[in-house]
This record gives structure tokens, sequence and C-alpha cells, in this order.
């Protein structure tokens, strides 16, 4: 039995390692970035951001939390695909970049050497608000290194930029992998994320995404999440938008990982800006799927749309909190936002809260909020028409996932999400 | 083909029907009228099996079979269909996607292999037409944003497709207009054989002026208080039912 207090040593340790000898902006960063996890230390449940998810049980366990670079992974590990996506393919070992595909318009680096080179100064860790994320702040003050992808100016990517996370390890792992996306001016790009953990052991991961989209840029970011049940993700990802840009995250959580805590911030910095954020979550077992979401409105004429969709089966359980800040400056702002919730269980619960502070006069904001179970009277029309009832309950469960589904924008992607669906859904229902 | 015979059926613990006594053979089309809150559209649910009903006595058989027992997708799969009085709206589920897996669960039952891609298309061309259906509305998200009357139609078309022995319409005629509704009998009256047969449950006759019953029958109180041929129906609509409701209310007293 251990608790978090030796994990916290061990952090400790690991940071006065990494630090030691080292001067630079960097070593600043990160100083002050482990002053501020340990002055917040883990979040309990007095947090308001965190009154829902208890993640203290979920961090004890003796974690191993260096050097896991050392371990082996299987040479087959980049066939890990979705089926008919053409993608040029980036794959993470543990967070540490193994290869990186030469690709017209876009620069891929590890930080370190990004940061060698002087060209990461500028954004890593420049916008993203660690004294109010414990997690962050401690990925920022240990991560051991990540990547650094760069939409070059003007450039329209031509296929999909898909990064394959893959973690193996001998015993239980505390990962923090760190992903910096610039897109450039004028560019234009997809990203698609998704998981692929091969050891049995416990796998905590602690990740940062720092997305910048630059004036006039457009960046779709899909993030799949499909784990197994011994991984616990918990994830920070921030875009900060200029004028004219659009972002749009789609973030698709499967049953599988314990524990998945994800937090999406859009901090809306120009005029003019566009902002999608879609969301489904499939919980099952014992699961629970937080999305903790925030778009900042902060300057006018800006749009945000969100929308984020659950099922959820057996004793699981899912949280969506959605806050639309809509700062003084920020008229003419439309945001909107929506959570829906079908139940399939009785023991299933979710809670929902949206949140609008709105400190403009002119602005159109909504939001709504609905858990429910199956409308009967859908169920029935199948039935009456032929249809099983097993049949007719993944058509209603697939026919309410619709709205988000038919928002991907790579067939191959959609395809593979709607087949994840029906296949983690065609079970019996309670 | 089909018997019913004292059937009870009651929602809540209210009692909704208190003994019908029904027979339709091949061939026929009945037409179940009666005023509001007399028990019509609960019949037809308990035929088709909607889950608030329970059925606290009598039996049905349909073609042998007892109707009763079975699930709504297997009465349906057995050729019972009902045309619904408020057909429902089911956003991302494609009309056309929706019926094919219809007509291939109903065809699994019967032991039939699916009907490829082409077949099916060409018997949905065929059935739209026959129907007046809009073409469009074949591709659309089931019912979403159709209007009453194209709801309606989406009923028949359905109806077309299946192939049902037993068709139950439910108020089919409510909100229609009058061009509606002649497209709507149309579509019944081309699908009239000597193998199938229709219960009508309506509350006007306007509907029997284009639909022609071979039987009408008053449905009030949870029974049936009369029955007779299509003359009847004249006769309520120009009498209305009060003089049928005061023998049966002091009998019932």
């Amino acid at each position: 039995m251990t608790d978090t207090v030796s994990l916290y040593d061990q952090f400790q340790a690991l940071h006065a390692e990494r630090n030691s000898g080292r001067e630079g902006w960097l070593k600043d960063i990160r100083e002050a970035a482990f002053n501020t996890f340990t002055e917040l230390g883990f979040p309990t449940i007095k947090r308001e951001d965190w009154k829902y998810t208890n993640v203290l049980p979920f961090l004890k366990e003796e974690f191993q939390v260096e050097q896991l670079h050392s371990v082996a992974f299987p040479a087959t590990i980049s066939d890990e695909s979705i089926a008919g996506l053409d993608a040029h393919i980036i794959v993470l070992q543990n967070g540490r970049l193994t290869n990186a595909p030469k690709i017209k318009g876009v620069k891929i680096a590890t930080i370190n050497d990004a940061v060698d080179l002087g060209g990461a100064e500028e954004y890593l860790a420049k916008s993203i608000p660690v004294e109010k994320h414990p997690f962050a702040a401690l990925n920022t003050a240990l991560f051991e290194d990540g990547i650094v992808i760069e939409i070059e100016k003007n450039v329209q990517v031509d296929k999909p930029l898909h990064i394959i996370h893959t973690y193996n390890s001998l015993e239980a792992a505390f990962v923090q992998p760190r992903i910096l996306v610039i897109s450039h001016k004028h560019s234009h790009a997809d990203i698609i994320e998704t998981t692929k953990v091969l050891s049995n052991y416990t796998l905590f991961s602690n990740s940062v995404t720092e997305v910048y989209v630059k004036e006039n840029a457009q960046l779709n970011h899909y993030v799949l999440q499909s784990e197994p049940a011994t991984s616990r993700f918990v994830s920070f990802r921030q875009a900060t938008q200029e004028k004219d840009s659009l972002y749009n995250n789609y973030t698709f959580t499967m049953p599988g990982a314990a524990l998945v805590r994800n937090n999406l911030i859009a901090a809306l910095k120009g005029t003019n800006v566009e902002t999608h954020m879609f969301g489904l979550y499939l919980a099952s077992d014992n699961q629970l799927i937080d999305n903790h979401t925030s778009v900042e409105h902060q300057q006018p004429n800006c749009f945000s749309n969100e929308l984020y969709k659950g099922v959820l089966k057996d004793t699981s359980k899912a949280i969506f909190s959605g806050r639309i800040h809509v700062f003084q400056d920020a008229q003419k702002t439309n945001a909107f936002q929506q959570n829906n919730n079908l139940l399939l269980s009785d023991k299933a619960t979710v809670d929902s809260k949206p949140q609008l502070e709105i400190y403009a006069d002119d602005v159109k904001c909504s939001h709504g909020s609905t858990a429910g179970s199956f409308n009967k009277e859908s169920l029935f029309y199948l039935q009456s028409r032929g249809i099983g009832e097993a049949t007719a309950r993944n058509m209603l469960v697939a026919a309410f996932a619709f709205d988000v589904t038919s928002k991907v924008k790579i067939p191959a992607l959609r395809a593979h999400i709607e087949h994840l669906i029906e296949h983690n859904l065609t079970e019996n229902y309670d | 083909m089909l018997t019913i015979n004292n059937l009870q059926a009651s929602v809540e613990d209210k009692q909704i029907l208190k003994g019908i006594n029904l027979q339709v053979n091949a061939g026929e089309v009945h037409a179940i009228m009666g005023p509001n809150g007399s028990g019509k559209s609960s019949l037809a649910s308990v035929l088709t099996g909607r889950s608030q009903y329970e059925v606290n006595g009598g039996e049905v058989t349909f073609e042998g079979k007892d109707l009763l027992d079975m699930s709504p997708e297997d009465r349906a799969r057995e050729g019972v269909f009902l045309a619904f009085q408020y057909p429902v709206e089911i956003p991302g589920v494609s009309n056309i996607n929706f019926l094919r897996t219809a007509m291939n669960e109903i065809r699994a039952y019967r032991n039939l292999p699916p009907l490829d891609a082409k077949e099916f298309l060409k018997l949905s061309r065929e059935r739209q037409k026959l129907v007046e259906f809009d073409a469009q509305l074949v591709n659309r998200s089931l019912n979403e944003g159709f209007s009453g009357g194209e709801k309606k139609r989406n009923e028949i078309f359905q109806l077309a497709m299946l192939e049902p022995k037993l068709s139950i319409l439910d108020e089919t005629d409510s909100g229609l207009d009058i061009d509606a509704l002649r497209i709507v009998s149309n579509g019944v009256n081309k699908l009239r054989s000597k193998d199938n047969a229709f219960i009508v449950i309506t509350h006007y006759q306007r509907l029997l002026e284009y639909i022609v019953p071979d039987f009408v029958h008053v449905l009030y109180n949870g029974r049936i208080v009369k029955s007779g041929t299509k003359e009847l129906a004249l006769e309520l609509e120009e009498r209305g039912y009060d003089w049928l409701k005061e023998p049966f209310e002091s009998e019932s007293i």
C-alpha cells in the first residue's frame, strides 16, 4: 500500500535530477510549474472542478515514473491503424518520438530538439493556466520529451497526421506525454490521435497538448480514446486561437479506461474566430468519464459551438462540465453548448454542469443539458416493423450518436468510430 | 385470420377494453368507429403489443397462433402491421435503411434470404409510385421534419413495402387534407386483396367514402356496442353516437 505522498517524493527527486545543472527559460518554467504543483497537490474533491471525480484512489499504486523509454516495443507497432485511413503516421513510444515522417510543409521534431534549436520558446507552456490545473503543472515540470508539430504558413497538408501513442512497461507506469502543435497562418491540417496500450500493467497517463492556431489557420483535431481498463487517462488540451482561425475538436471516448478525465480549453484570442467542440462518450462497467471543457471568448465577433453526447451502461459514471466565459470586450459573441445523455442502465449516473459567465452585454449564448433513457415509443415503432429489440436499441444508440459522428469529416475515421460504437454496444442491455 | 375473444386490457389499473369480440377474415375491411376515449386506439395498441397495456382477460388468435404471447416484432413478422396515429420521428435513422432492416428481419424470420440492394431498390421505387410517396423523403431521417400528411403517407409506404396480412390503420385520416386523404386511400385500395385484411380505425365517416368497409363496428366504453355494414357509418354521421350510448349506459347501471 502506498499513497500519493510517496508518489510526490518520486516526482520531487525526478524534478531535482532533471533540472540540476541546467539553465535557461525551460528550467525556469519547469521550476515554477513544480512549485505550483507542490502548492496545489493532487486535486481532491474539495476543488470545484474535481468535485465529482476523486482521482486519488487511481494514484495509489507503485508507479514507475521515469526511464520508461528503455522498455522494448514490438516492431509491428506502426501497423496499428484505422482501416482505409490514408494518413501520415507518427508513432510515440511512452511519449517519445520514434519516427518522424517527412511531410511537405510540416516540421516534426522532439521537444528537446526544438528547444535546442530555439523554436519552442515562444509557445511551450506559454499560455496554459497551470495555476488552475495541477496535472498540467506536473506535466510541465516533468515531461521527459515529446513532440512539436509545426504546420508551415499557407500549407494545406495533403493527408491527416495520425499520432499513435503507444505505451509499454514492465510494471505500473506513470507517463507524461507532451505535444505542441503550431498551425501557422493560413495553414490547414487534420490531426488524429489514437492510443495503444501494450502492457497489462496499470498505466496512468498525464498528458498535455498545446495547440496554437494562428491567423486564418484551420485545424481539425480528432482524439479517439479506447484504452484498456487497466489505464487511467488525465489529459489537458488547449487551443489558443488567433483571428479568423478555425479549430474543431472531436473527442471520442469508448468503453475501457477506468478513468478518463479530459480538460479541453479553447482560448479565443482574436476576432472572428470559430470553434467547435464535439464529444461522444460511451461508458460501461465501472468506468468514470469526465469531460471538463471551457471556451473563453476574449474578443468580439466569435462563434463557438459545443455538442457532447454520452451513452452510459452498467454502473458507469460520466461528468460533463462546460464553461462558456464571455469577456467584457467580446461583444457579438455567439456561443452555444449542448450536452445530452442516454442512460441504458438504472445504475449509471451522469452529472452535467453547464456554466455561463457572461460579462459582455450584446451576446447570444445558450446551453442545454438532458439525461434520459430510451424513448419507448421510438423503440416500439421500430419493433412494430419487425425489427428485433436488440437491433432496435442499437439503431437508436447509433441515431443518438449520429449528431456527433456525422460531424467527422474523414470518411474512414467516421466508419471506424461507427464500427466501434456498434461493437461496444451489441451486448445485452440491462 | 384474426379472432378476438372477450379481450380485456388496462393501462395503469384503468380498465380500457372490457370484453371485445371480433372476427376478421382474409379479404375483409372492418371499420371501427366511436367517440374519443372509447378504446379504439387502445385496441390497436393491444393487438400490436405496446408495452404500457396489460391484457387481463380474453384471447386473440392470428392465423391460429396466440398473438398476445408474441413480442411486438414477432407480431410484425407474422404479418400484423400498425399504421400509427402519431408516427415517431427518429433523427439519425434513415428511412430507407430502417425499411431495409425491417424487411430483412421479417424475411429472416420466414427463412427467406435478404433482398439484395438492387431488388430492394426496385421494389422501393415501385411501391413509392404506388402510394405516391416522394422519393426525396425516402432518403431522409425517419419522419424527421415530415409534415403530418407526409408522415401518414410514409406509414402507407411502409405498409406497401412490408405487405402485411393484417393492417391496422389507426386514425390515419386525422389531420389529413382532402388531397392527402385521397392519396392515402388510393394507396390502401390498391393494396387490398383477397388475401389480406384491414382494420380501419376512424373517428370520421369521411375516410369510409374512400376506403369502403365490409363491416362497421361502434366501440364505446371498451366494448363493441353495435356492428353493421357500411350504412351504419352513414347513420353515425347523421345521428352521432349518443343514441348508442344511452341504452348501453342504462344497461350497465
